[in-house]
């Protein structure tokens, strides 16, 4: 079995039209679920947030079959996660895209069920102790994005749940969460 | 008293076409034509039918109902005599359809042939719009008088040069020379034979006139050839080497391409020209088709075609529209376009289930499992051109039995997959089924 990192590779990966676009609508339709999955896969067993396209991603080649998806390729099956919801390309040019393997209304509800398992209400944080800090080491929010704690953690202000401000160092932020 | 004469009944190929004979070249076609037995007030109708298409060839006048798919004759030779155009100026007759009235011998029973002891005369009614009386008649005198059918008998007497060698006597010459005198008398006697043919073309090629009626003589000396060959080839004593052997098989091929010597023109059919093409390419295409594996492409059939025609070479154009005719008549050919554009043209039982479903088969042995099957190997394996092997997989890709694979081996074609994944359990294989082949065939190697 084919691995990328930790992530085992489904056996459908050495299958070379796999890598080919196909061009009949319904064979199409099932390609484009697989990789959609796999792509979800695994940017979230390796907690990637950004694939782009200038660079070399491991997951569009297997040298074992000689394979890789053109340039065409790749934008359709990143554009069809986009369509769902599940990435969003972050400039005009659709060089870059961000896969929200967890959409951000996802990260705002375990964002607030970490706080209230921690008993962290009512405590503040600063945003790098979300992302690198000892309290989430284990949990998913290590390492992640810093775009889309932001989004997720403005997300909950919103809904009354957290307030951000500027915190004592010029560059970082802290978050204060209410219950 | 006098019997209503009969008329012969004449073979027609399944496209209606009149089945002619050896030597026999067609030269003038008539439609809404009518037979009347002569004389009474009210005149007899003699064929089955009304309003036939008339065929006139070099030996006969053939009488053909489309509709029914049958057809009379009568021989030339039966024709006593073709009594002169009435040039009455009445109103009566310039409203009236043309008439050509014709004597012609009966034998004992009635029926209209060449040896009767009786005479009779039919009036042959021209009922077809835009019919030229004058036209016609000239035409149909110039055929009595040419009397081929006289020429035919006599040649096959044996005139020519080459008469000799075609009978079994000269396959015995042949297989009795060889061993004495080995290559070099084979090739001095074919000298001669050259020779003699080559004065035989010079003459031919003095007049056009002479040509066409050459033309069916060239084609007796190409099939006497081609026998020639097929009997050299057999009885060599492993002689001969690969390049012989070669151009043998180059001018076999060539000779079997010459076979038609009646080509359609648009001189013999008038307004005809297409329904009358049309008919005589399904009757020819029918032989390539059978060699080709029950498809072939347009671009072949407008090749051959022409090459078997000689001269009166038809446009691609006229081969559109005859095919395009197809679809009015009951023949067993049909033209069919692929999503390509490619078009072909098939047999009407040719089943694309049939080919799909060997194509499946192959694309599931363990050999395409691993690598996939590129058009060549379809091509071979199911005994058809490359391009339309390819055309077949394209089909059977937009059916869902296949799914294609671009690399830079090229493009090759593998049994679909996709279908038999449950999107929900990416990693189990069922233990029976097309994965479980595939994956079995594509990780014993490693």
């Amino acid at each position: 079995m084919q691995k990328l990192g930790e992530f085992k590779l489904p056996p459908f990966f050495n299958y070379p039209p796999y890598f080919t676009l196909q061009p009949v609508r319904e064979t199409r339709e099932k390609q484009v679920q697989l990789w959609k999955d796999l792509i979800l896969d695994v940017c979230r067993n390796q907690k990637i947030f950004v694939i782009s396209l200038e660079e070399d991603f491991p997951l569009f080649s297997n040298p074992s079959i000689e394979r890789s998806l053109s340039h065409e390729a790749k934008v359709v099956f990143l554009s069809a996660l986009v369509t769902d919801g599940r990435a969003e390309w972050m400039d005009k040019g659709h060089k870059k895209c961000l896969i929200l393997w967890m959409r951000i209304q996802d990260w705002a509800d375990y964002i607030l069920r970490f706080v209230r398992e921690n008993g962290l209400e009512d405590g503040v944080m600063t945003v790098e102790d979300i992302r690198s800090g000892f309290e989430t080491r284990g949990t998913e929010l290590a390492g992640i994005d810093r775009g889309v704690l932001m989004r997720a953690l403005k997300l909950l202000e919103q809904k009354g749940k957290a307030v951000i401000f500027k915190g004592s160092s010029a560059d970082d932020e802290g978050v204060k969460f209410s219950a | 008293m006098t019997s209503i004469p009969r008329l012969p009944t004449a073979s027609l190929t399944t496209s209606c076409r009149p089945v002619f004979f050896s030597g026999e070249v067609e030269r003038y076609l008539l439609p809404g034509v009518d037979l009347e037995s002569d004389g009474s007030d009210r005149p007899t109708l003699l064929l089955p039918f009304q309003s036939s298409l008339l065929v006139i060839t070099s030996h006969r006048l053939v009488f053909v109902d489309e509709a029914s798919s049958s057809a009379r004759e009568i021989a030339l030779s039966a024709i006593i005599h073709a009594f002169p155009l009435k040039k009455s100026m009445s109103i009566r007759s310039m409203f009236a359809s043309p008439r050509v009235r014709l004597q012609v011998s009966i034998s004992n029973d009635g029926t209209i042939s060449e040896k009767g002891t009786k005479s009779s005369v039919i009036t042959l009614v021209m009922r077809g719009k835009n019919t030229d009386p004058d036209v016609f008649y000239g035409k149909f005198m110039e055929v009595l008088r040419s009397r081929e059918w006289e020429l035919t008998a006599s040649a096959d007497q044996g005139s020519t040069g080459l008469e000799g060698s075609s009978s079994a006597s000269g396959v015995n010459d042949l297989r009795i020379t060889m061993p004495v005198v080995g290559v070099s008398g084979i090739l001095r006697k074919e000298q001669e034979i050259w020779e003699s043919t080559d004065k035989n073309l010079q003459d031919a090629f003095q007049d056009l006139n002479a040509l066409m009626s050459k033309a069916k003589e060239m084609v007796q000396l190409a099939e006497k050839m081609r026998q020639k060959l097929l009997t050299t080839g057999s009885n060599s004593q492993g002689s001969s080497n690969d390049e012989e052997m070669g151009s043998k098989q180059d001018m076999q091929d060539w000779l079997l391409s010459v076979g038609i010597a009646s080509p359609v023109t648009k001189e013999t059919a008038g307004a005809l020209y297409h329904q009358q093409l049309s008919r005589q390419l399904a009757d020819f295409v029918k032989t390539p088709l059978e060699k080709a594996g029950g498809m072939i492409t347009l671009v072949d059939v407008y090749c051959l075609f022409n090459r078997a025609r000689g001269t009166e070479l038809i446009s691609p154009e006229d081969l559109l529209q005859a095919c395009a005719l197809w679809e009015k008549f009951d023949v067993p050919v049909m033209m069919r376009k692929f999503d390509s554009g490619v078009k072909v043209i098939q047999n009407k039982s040719h089943s694309d289930d049939e080919v799909f479903a060997r194509i499946s088969s192959l694309a599931q042995k363990p050999d395409a499992l691993r690598k996939g099957v590129s058009p060549s190997d379809a091509a071979f394996t199911l005994g058809i051109a490359p391009a339309l092997a390819k055309e077949h997989l394209l089909s059977a890709e937009s059916r869902g039995l296949l799914c294609r694979d671009v690399s830079a081996e090229g493009l090759r074609f593998y049994i679909n997959l996709f279908n038999e994944i449950d999107s929900a359990n990416i990693y189990t294989i069922k233990s029976h089924g097309l994965l479980n082949a595939w994956h079995l065939a594509t990780t014993v190697s490693g």
